[in-house]
């Protein structure tokens, strides 16, 4: 009964992962993207988690801080770029 | 049916109730019109989402094999922290970046103030 539940919420995350993929294809401006992007992020964790319940193991909680930390990093970027059309910036000689 | 089945059952009902929160911020991200109400779905509600089902899965653990694990307490809160950042931090670049409002959204509070300050 337990795997049929874990199964069941592991598919809802995959849909969910699936309707933010449909914003990213379709998504009008550039920060809708990352929006979805974010998004995707959030809910992969989520999984990873799910997934480490279903095998009943400690090995894939590791995962769940690169992920977090990765997904926190790009969104960053993402922003900065959107914001000023590069990420790092040089030192101008005038 | 003993208290340790128990948890182990309300850690499995957390994580079915964080995947039907993930679900609904994303028919969120579907639905609603433009970046600004997209970004309140896709930020507030899935830290809920992963909140619930971190939380559920830290006390499957517990429950089933004793185990308290400091890598996901640290996962929670990590991204407990960095969410809402993430969230300001691409709205405010989609607003800089002249992204429109919705075509139903009554006033924009915002675009007074950076005009004035342009003025100045």
């Amino acid at each position: 009964m337990i795997n049929i539940i874990l199964t069941i919420s592991l598919s809802l995350f995959c849909l969910a992962i699936l309707l933010a993929l449909y914003r990213i294809i379709r998504g009008p401006s550039m920060p809708d993207r990352v929006v979805a992007l974010d998004m995707i992020g959030v809910n992969l964790i989520s999984g990873v988690a799910v997934f480490s319940v279903v095998l009943n193991t400690h090995a894939y909680l590791e995962v769940i801080l690169i992920v977090g930390i990765l997904a926190f990093i790009s969104t960053i970027a993402f922003a900065r770029f959107v914001e000023r059309g590069d990420i790092v910036e040089h030192k101008r000689d005038y | 049916m003993s208290i340790r089945e128990i948890i182990e059952w309300a850690g499995v009902i957390l994580i079915l109730l964080g995947s039907i929160m993930a679900v609904i911020s994303a028919f969120g991200i579907l639905r609603l019109p433009d970046v600004y109400t997209r970004s309140h779905a896709a930020t507030k509600s899935s830290t809920l989402a992963v909140l619930l089902s971190l939380s559920g899965t830290f006390i499957y653990f517990w429950a089933t094999e004793n185990f308290i694990s400091v890598r996901l307490f640290l996962g929670i809160s990590f991204v407990f922290l960095t969410a809402p950042v993430s969230g300001h931090l691409i709205t405010r670049a989609a607003y800089r970046s002249n992204v429109k409002l919705a075509d139903i959204s009554t006033e924009d509070a915002l675009k007074e103030v950076i005009h004035k300050k342009e003025q100045d």
